[in-house]
């Protein structure tokens, strides 16, 4: 049975036309109220980002000229930070490159570039290396060896006259 | 006495039949028929159906002691794992069911596809089972991050990295992956609400349709070669098979699916009183290393993105496999009904018995690389956290000075042996080197050193002539003797 425009008009407008349209709509409105805050705690960790922020990770004097050195920090604190636990921490491979200049430390992440595995450096051939499918990073961080598609992420830095910061970032995602 | 109580029975039924409608219910389920052809062959989806109420039944049970706090989820695991009296066994059943419930999946699914089960009229049972079948691998995904161990933290990560190879929109879905911009208190809870009530909702609506999907149209007569499937005469055909040779579900049908699930509840159960769940392993902690492997049901992907990864244009197209495979791989499963006539029995479809060994044995072979990771560096995790690579064999370095020596202990600190072995020490990621002294020469050995390839790293840059002419002074020794 197929209707015309003009007689679906015509059948809206009947007591049971308008029944109908009047069910569909309350389905409607409870879908949207109950709806939009669902939605809106879903979507709220694109929205609710932390701002990055600078974290102190050791005195200048700590990192000889030439070496890499993990260092461990926080995150921004945040609403969770309370029951974080460890995820609150991150860390990256700090090298220094020089013993003077604002540029003299270069933080690395530890994702690797091909999925994120954390890498390991290796301080005897200067290397960094995946454990997940065995990429292999040089001391600057470009790619040495394995399915790596490119160099690794580096996290903003910066001095004062004692202390080394680094700055949290979200996770680095190849892509 | 007997009568009065059989007469009680009666009563009793009777009065909530009344009220209940149970004589419709007992009617359309355990007297609907089903052709005499069924067999042994059709226990698998009951099985699944059983492994499933065992993941309700001691998951709602496992939630009485767990925290889904990433600050306490291992230590409430740890406890019921090793301090909770019969909590290592509860545990042990849920683990073992699951990987029960995934493979029996597979089998059921085999099974109705060489039957040709999923033609005409039965495409939807195909398409609600696939579904199914994608739900159930995001609850062993899931399941395996609530325990919240070095595994678990790094699959998130890897999960979160492979989620932003999606075009376009990667970023977001990464970031809502890991619920936030990177792994942080509120992740884990995300994970537990997702594999608790989320996915196993829609689990339970699915397996409703499912089933009344099986006793609407009823369960598939055994398929005979030569005996095609006709949408405009299938179902006459079928009532007439109904009517004439078929029997009650009830007894004999539900008397297999009985006898099979109990067979497997028994197995579940044993297996989880020998073997326990799978081990913890070590907390979630992103500052100590980590060596992080998905579950069995997993590694066979983890082996895809190894195995293109080593390939020189590994890299090229790894962004495209991470999505692609599993996206055609699941596109196909939901193209499988289009083909919905003609033979159903597999000795007249060569290409679904082809279809059957290819996925099979591609998935045992990606299982076994999986696992065995010849891509991987072997290195040794110190207990205070350094990283060392295997020392080469002493029978090796016997009589050695000089040089040589020395580039016998370059070969594990430069960490040569991680990728390449000597006397059956050290790792498969590279050739061998037992006979590299006969088959490359002096120069050519220093070439390659320098120059790496082949996803080796160029060694020239980070050692100096010196160590290079030690490590080749070493290598040259090496002739298979």
């Amino acid at each position: 049975m197929s209707l015309t425009s003009t007689e679906l008009v015509r059948k809206l407008f009947t007591r049971e036309g308008f029944m109908s349209l009047f069910i569909v709509s309350v389905g409607g409105v409870m879908g949207v109220a109950v709806g939009i805050p669902i939605i809106g705690v879903m979507l709220s960790p694109l929205r609710d980002q932390p701002a990055d922020v600078w974290r102190r990770v050791g005195k200048i004097s700590d990192f000889k000229v030439g070496d890499t050195t993990k260092v461990i920090f926080d995150y921004p604190s945040s609403g969770f930070s309370s029951w974080s636990g460890t995820t609150q921490k991150t860390v990256a491979w700090l090298r220094r490159n020089s013993s003077s200049g604002q540029n003299q430390f270069i933080a690395y992440a530890v994702y690797c570039t091909h999925l994120g595995c954390p890498v390991n450096w290796l301080p005897e051939p200067k290397l960094f290396l995946c454990p997940c499918h065995g990429s292999v990073f040089n001391a600057d961080g470009t790619v040495a060896g394995g399915p790596a598609p490119r160099a690794l992420f580096t996290y903003p830095t910066k001095i004062d006259g004692t202390y080394v910061y680094v700055q949290t970032q979200a996770q680095p995602l190849a892509t | 006495m007997m009568v009065r109580l059989i007469r009680l029975g009666e009563a009793t039924y009777r009065w909530l039949d009344e009220r209940l409608g149970i004589g419709v219910i007992v009617k359309v389920t355990l007297l609907h028929r089903m052709p005499k052809s069924v067999n042994w062959w059709y226990v698998f989806g009951s099985a699944v159906l059983t492994a499933f109420a065992i993941q309700v039944i001691t998951g709602i049970f496992l939630a009485f002691t767990y925290i889904p706090s990433p600050d306490h989820a291992y230590a409430s695991l740890d406890f019921i794992s090793h301090h909770q009296f019969a909590g290592n066994i509860l545990r042990g059943v849920h683990y073992w069911g699951g990987s029960a419930m995934v493979l029996l999946i597979f089998i059921h699914m085999t099974a109705n596809f060489l039957g040709g089960s999923y033609k005409y009229p039965r495409e939807l049972h195909w398409l609600t089972g696939s579904v199914l079948l994608m739900l159930t691998i995001v609850m062993a995904f899931t399941g395996q991050l609530l325990r919240w161990n070095q595994d678990a933290y790094w699959a998130v990560v890897v999960g979160a990295e492979q989620a932003a190879r999606t075009p376009f929109i990667g970023t977001w879905v990464a970031q809502l992956l890991n619920a936030g911009p990177y792994v942080n208190g509120t992740t884990l809870s995300h994970f537990y609400a997702i594999h608790i009530w989320l996915v196993p909702g829609a689990l339970i609506t699915f397996i409703g349709i499912h089933l009344y999907l099986v006793i609407y149209k009823g369960v598939s007569e055994w398929p005979v070669p030569g005996k095609p499937v006709d949408p405009k005469t299938y179902m006459v055909e079928y009532q007439r098979i109904l009517d004439e040779e078929g029997e009650p579900f009830f007894p004999r049908g539900v008397f297999n699916d009985a006898i099979f699930s109990m067979a497997l509840i028994v197995l579940i159960f044993v297996l989880a009183v020998t073997f326990g769940a799978a081990a913890l392993g070590p907390k979630a902690d992103p500052t100590l290393p980590a060596n992080p492997l998905p579950d069995w049901y997993l590694i066979w992907y983890f082996g895809i993105l190894a195995l293109i990864g080593v390939q020189s244009s590994g890299a090229a197209i790894t962004p495209f496999v991470i999505i692609l495979f599993p996206a055609i791989a699941f596109g196909v499963l939901f193209l499988f009904p289009l083909a919905n006539k003609g033979e159903r029995h597999y000795a007249r479809r060569p290409w679904a018995v082809a279809t059957v060994i290819l996925a099979a044995s591609g998935f045992l072979v990606l299982t076994y690389f999986g696992y065995a990771e010849p891509w991987k560096p072997l290195l040794i995790y110190t207990s205070n956290n350094q990283i060392l690579a295997p020392s080469v064999p002493a029978q090796t370095t016997k009589g050695l000075t000089g040089d040589a020596l020395a580039g016998s202990k370059l070969v594990s600190g430069m960490v040569c042996t991680a990728c390449h072995s000597i006397d059956g020490v050290g790792g498969k990621r590279g050739p061998e080197l037992s006979n590299v002294g006969n088959t490359f020469d002096q120069s050519q050995l220093i070439v390659r050193i320098a120059r790496g390839g082949g996803g080796m790293p160029a060694y020239g840059n980070i050692l100096t002539p010196k160590q290079i002419t030690q490590l080749v002074a070493y290598l040259q020794t090496l002739t298979g003797k």
